[in-house]
């Protein structure tokens, strides 16, 4: 599997990323958001989070107009698969590849904890080695992550299945308790928690990991 | 010539630092201030000397960029 991880100014998750991506078993390669190309043979993208471009304007903006995201939106139009985690759900909501906006946390407050969630659908590369209804603990740590969508959107994400993971409690007035959504053909996971800060089990947990061994199983089994 | 754009949530897109302002106010002692929507304004210097070909480019610019319209209204002035 070739993961390629973005940088972008201000993105503080891409080494995490890059090194979830190797622990899985992928070969990982990091490019920078003024490269306009992705590395042949690119299996998955990985938009990690952080601030990026200091989330001028809105939070991915700017990132979402840089010569990578392009690139980033042509592999997605090929049926490429792609993870945006926390800052990267927000660079792909701006991009438009995912539905939806993440507004300010409906407390006002940057939140920085361990959250619960629950596996919504297992059909999808992100999730298949996970079971529905599992519950996983993962860090978020977010000022913008309360997920918002017009009425008509929000019913078509749940009768198309696209829900990935909800929070049991809802820490930042997300609509439905909505953690992580799916794109149309179920390769674009946009999520705001962090499951590359939950790999480790002394410092934040493994819960992450099922994610990354669902990509891995994924790409092995294409 | 000078354009200044001004963006504003939508109609019914609930605004929570409104509402903190909202509160703030009344903490202060102003009474009577029944909502409080939070936008941005824009300004823009353009080289352009034509009016409605200037307001035409900074509307491409408000829907690519300035603003996101899944939340997000806009308005243009020129001047």
């Amino acid at each position: 599997m070739k993961a390629t991880v973005i940088t972008f100014p201000g993105s503080n998750c891409d080494r995490d990323l890059a090194v979830a991506f190797e622990k899985a078993g992928a070969s990982v390669t990091r490019v920078w958001h003024k490269d306009d190309a992705l590395p042949q043979g690119t299996d998955i993208v990985g938009v990690p989070g952080g601030f990026s471009f200091g989330d001028y304007l809105r939070c991915g903006a700017i990132a979402a107009q840089s010569p990578i995201a392009r690139a980033l939106a042509d592999h997605a139009a090929r049926g490429g698969y792609v993870i945006g985690i926390c800052n990267g759900f927000q660079v792909l909501t701006e991009m438009r590849l995912l539905p939806g906006v993440l507004m300010r946390n409906a407390g006002l407050k940057f939140i920085c904890k361990p959250v619960t969630l629950t596996v919504e659908t297992t059909d999808s590369a992100f999730t298949n080695a996970a079971t529905k209804g599992q519950s996983l603990t993962v860090p978020v740590a977010h000022h913008d992550g309360n997920y918002t969508i017009d009425a008509e959107g929000l019913a078509r994400l749940k009768a198309e299945d696209r829900i990935a993971f909800r929070y049991v409690a809802n820490p930042n007035g997300s609509m439905e308790d909505i953690a992580g959504v799916l794109s149309e053909n179920r390769r674009v996971l946009g999520m705001m928690p962090h499951p590359e800060r939950a790999l480790d089990g002394t410092s934040g947990g493994t819960d992450g990991s099922v994610i990354f061994r669902s990509i891995l199983g994924a790409m092995a089994a294409a | 010539m000078k354009a200044r754009v001004h963006v504003m949530l939508k109609d019914g897109v609930l605004d929570p630092q409104g509402e903190a302002v909202r509160h703030a106010l009344a903490t202060l002692g102003f009474a009577g201030v029944e909502a409080v929507r939070q936008g941005k304004v824009i300004e823009l210097d353009l080289t352009a000397t034509d009016r409605a070909s200037a307001e035409t480019e900074v509307k491409a610019m408000c829907e690519k960029l300035l603003a996101n319209t899944v939340i997000e209204k806009y308005t243009v002035e020129i001047a």
